[in-house]
């Protein structure tokens, strides 16, 4: 089977500065690929290639097979969930009109919006009858997450991309969070691409990691790979899991 | 006060809301869509907004006299303040709407746009009920304004409660006066107070 998402020798760049070199990645169906890298590593440019946020300088992003250019964006992005950290959910909807926003410009009848979205809040963790009606401004910061990821899985879309959806999260939060995303995912089956700067998540939900650095990767591979390997930017990551160890 | 008096209050109280409230309503209907659509494209904006500062900075009462000696749009009557009143109405409305919209938070807006949402779409479904507050804001000052200085149209004919004015400072007659002035602040502080109430409603973003 051919990969769901390849980067092709892709480079991007962003007025007058490069910020990816030459990418070459494949992600499979079913996977969670992670990417890892500092701020400014590319990583989130990356990720917002895959929907046509951002297109290629050179080289070409292929979904389905088919290069990212050719695809009516319009309709790529509505088999694309996206999730990002400040969750970007519309003040002025409630809770279901977020979730069932895709479904409903998709044209799908009000009643299968409404079971879809009751559907949807379950799964996250929100009880309907108590969340349905409120607005964004009446959650907490990991209820707004939640609502986010509902929100992406509306369509039911094959890809999810996620730009540090839980780095804003207390700790505590943010680990109730990843759990949950980690049964969804197996639940589901969905492939996603997630981006972030914190080596522990990448651990628990990648399974692959792609470490970005300067635009390049500069390591990718699973998990158990990536606390054996031995590059300078590995060793960085891999010190955040215990600053008094040195790797 | 004679019944004569009064029944001349009402109709040029009547008049004066034609005139406003016609003014108005062509100027939002002209600078909403101009201000979304100098959202869409950057480089008009300084022009745009140019337009409608230099027409904000022309002293009423020559505008008014400018106009006269325009073919179409000028000449003596209501449509020539009507001319004015719109180009002075224009400044508030473009800049709110553009202000509003621009002020969508953008993980908003990325979240529209990476969810498949159309340019209508996220206009219509986003960047307009999030504006809206800020676009009556605008229509309010617009207003308040506006009726303000359609007592100066009288100067070129076009009636309202101006008429009362510029006959009592003719014949310097308090009560004259007044009958143009409290009538006009009367209908400023219930626009104001009524847009107000509006804007209010509309959901904070």
């Amino acid at each position: 089977m051919s990969p769901l998402v390849s980067f092709r020798n892709v480079s991007a760049r962003i007025g007058r500065k490069d910020i990816l070199h030459n990418l070459n990645v494949d992600v499979e169906a079913g996977e969670t690929l992670v990417l890892l890298g500092r701020s400014g590593s590319g990583k989130t440019t990356a990720l917002r290639m895959v929907n046509g946020l951002v297109l290629p300088s050179s080289g070409e992003v292929l979904v389905e097979g088919k290069p990212t250019a050719a695809w009516d964006l319009i309709r790529l992005r509505r088999r694309i969930g996206y999730v990002i950290q400040d969750s970007g959910l519309f003040p002025h909807f409630t809770v279901a009109a977020n979730v069932g926003l895709v479904p409903r410009l998709e044209g799908r009848p009000p009643d299968d919006v409404r079971a879809r979205v009751q559907s949807l809040l379950d799964q996250v963790g929100l009880p309907p009858e108590q969340f349905a009606t409120r607005y964004p401004r009446e959650l907490s910061g990991g209820q707004r997450q939640r609502v986010g990821v509902a929100r992406a899985l509306a369509a039911d879309p094959p890809l999810l991309l996620l730009d540090e959806p839980f780095g804003a999260l207390d700790p505590v939060t943010r680990v109730e969070l990843q759990r949950q995303f980690l049964t969804l995912r197996h639940g589901l089956g969905k492939t996603a691409i997630f981006v972030t700067h914190d080596v522990r998540e990448a651990l628990l939900l990648g399974t692959r990691i792609g470490l970005l650095q300067d635009g390049r990767v500069v390591f990718l591979g699973g998990p158990a790979e990536f606390l054996q390997a031995q590059g300078e930017e590995v060793k960085a990551f891999l010190t955040c899991l215990d600053p008094r160890r040195e790797f | 006060m004679s019944t004569g008096l009064a029944r001349d209050i009402l109709d040029l109280t009547l008049e004066h809301l034609f005139l406003v409230a016609l003014s108005v309503t062509i100027a939002a209907v002209l600078a909403i869509p101009a201000g979304i659509l100098i959202t869409r494209r950057v480089p008009l904006q300084r022009w745009v907004l140019g337009f409608a500062n230099v027409m904000q900075t022309v002293p009423s009462l020559a505008l008014f006299g400018f106009l006269i000696p325009i073919p179409f749009l000028g000449g003596i009557g209501k449509h020539t303040a009507i001319v004015a009143l719109v180009l002075y109405a224009l400044l508030p409305i473009l800049r709110n709407t553009l202000t509003g919209i621009l002020g969508v938070d953008a993980a908003v807006r990325e979240s529209a746009i990476a969810m498949g949402m159309t340019g209508q779409q996220l206009l219509r479904e986003v960047e307009f009920p999030l504006a809206a507050r800020t676009i009556v804001a605008g229509l309010r000052i617009a207003t308040v304004t506006t009726i303000g200085t359609a007592t100066i149209a009288a100067a070129i004919g076009a009636g309202g409660l101006g008429v009362f004015i510029f006959r009592g400072l003719a014949s310097v007659d308090t009560t004259l006066l007044l009958a143009g002035a409290i009538p006009a602040a009367l209908i400023a502080l219930g626009a104001d107070r009524g847009l107000e109430w509006v804007e209010h409603k509309l959901s904070p973003a």
